[in-house]
């Protein structure tokens, strides 16, 4: 009987977490707008997410494309194919490392950031004593900071891949001995703006919100203790990870389907 | 930090990301070359295409000229229509050019390559070559081959 009982807590719980951060979600939505009649709360929100990112965006960015630009030669070699190089590495970055990677990278860099700083705040009763003073923590304190996520994702989705296609360069073209002019070329000739440049930047714009979402409600929503926060911290960044993947195979099946 | 700071260091962000973008856009894929639309479009007649695909390339000598913008089947003498979309720079082709689907490579991609004619009139958009060449279909000619030898044996054997 205990059991059962178990389970349906645990049941109905999962649900009611699901609702909450539903609500959450539509209450940001409606308090967006608003937040540009004071854009500097964004600015400083952007700065925290998306600059301090920048570092291990770029070092993360460069290795990748250079490790692909590696191991893509090796194979590559054996069909004498090793022009194609740059459409490998540019292929597997624009479509798929790029935006999954850095929004990898992003939930554990600035994920993780704002829900122990949501946490805390919540924890410390800020939250609290800003409604006291009839403001809304929602519209003065997420809001802001969902913005700030919506942005940085795609821009250092981008860099990534930019910065991975030079790593690539680097490798294939300076250490492997790659023709210059095929690399560039055949790459120009087989990646394509619509379906693959603009593609992963719709994938970055996807993650950029979910992650926002689920690092802001855990935040949010974690018991008001330090063990409350540190395990609204950790789950932020497994369920931002799982959620990011997850989706990743989603909207590549709708967009690469054909 | 002062405000001013994080300002300037948002907005090198910003910059940083839509550079990246453009980078990708122009650099690495294929904004920059023939956007498309622009352009006349001629079409040619094959009895087969191969694996010819919407966006093939169509050169002439080696160079790209055009792509192919769409393919359909003529319902009534069931023979595959190639449309292509040409670059308006080369508007001096003549108009018993004749048309081929190439392989790129022993197992790269096919494309439509067009061989010039002598005819004075140049072709006009929605014109037709008359003269075309189907794809080479790897299957039929390893066909033809082994039914020839077969053949051939049975010669030798009589």
């Amino acid at each position: 009987m205990n059991g059962l009982q178990w389970l349906g807590a645990s049941a109905l719980g999962f649900f009611r977490r699901l609702g909450r951060g539903h609500l959450f979600f539509l209450d940001t939505l409606v308090a967006l707008p608003a937040n540009w009649l004071r854009p500097r709360l964004i600015v400083q929100q952007t700065y925290a997410i998306g600059v301090l990112s920048m570092i291990i965006i770029v070092v993360s960015g460069l290795f990748v494309g250079m490790v692909l630009a590696l191991q893509g030669y090796n194979t590559l070699v054996d069909f004498g194919a090793e022009e194609s190089l740059g459409v490998v590495v540019a292929l597997s970055l624009v479509r798929e490392l790029g935006p999954v990677v850095a929004a990898l990278l992003f939930a554990g860099r600035a994920g993780s950031a704002l829900t122990a700083e949501i946490g805390l705040m919540k924890a410390t009763e800020q939250l609290s004593g800003m409604e006291m003073m009839a403001v809304n923590p929602i519209s003065r304190v997420i809001a802001p900071r969902f913005w700030g996520s919506f942005l940085s994702m795609p821009l250092l989705a981008a860099v990534f891949s930019a910065v991975g296609v030079l790593g690539g360069y680097f490798v294939g073209v300076g250490l492997l001995g790659v023709d210059e002019g095929a690399f560039w070329s055949q790459m120009r000739d087989k990646v394509d703006f619509h379906d693959d440049v603009m593609n992963g930047v719709i994938k970055s714009i996807v993650f950029g919100v979910v992650a926002g979402w689920i690092a802001l409600f855990e935040g949010y929503d974690a018991v008001p203790t330090s063990e409350g926060v540190s395990r609204a911290t950790t789950r932020t960044v497994v369920h931002t990870s799982l959620a990011v993947l997850g989706l990743d195979f989603i909207l590549t099946a709708l967009m690469f389907g054909e | 930090m002062q405000t001013r700071m994080v300002e300037i260091w948002v907005g090198l962000f910003v910059a940083a990301g839509l550079a990246a973008l453009l980078m990708l856009s122009l650099q690495v894929s294929n904004l920059s070359s023939m956007s498309g639309d622009d352009g006349y479009t001629i079409k040619a007649r094959f009895d087969n295409i191969g694996g010819l695909k919407v966006r093939s390339a169509v050169k002439m000598g080696g160079v790209l000229i055009g792509r192919v913008a769409s393919i359909d089947l003529d319902p009534v003498t069931f023979e595959a229509v190639v449309s292509m979309t040409m670059d308006p720079r080369f508007n001096q082709l003549p108009q018993d050019s004749s048309a081929s689907i190439f392989t790129a490579g022993l197992l790269g991609e096919q494309y439509v390559g067009i061989e010039p004619g002598g005819a004075d009139e140049v072709l006009k958009d929605g014109d037709t070559l008359l003269l075309s060449q189907s794809a080479l279909v790897l299957e039929q000619l390893i066909g033809q081959f082994l039914f020839s030898q077969g053949s051939k044996d049975k010669n030798a054997g009589e």
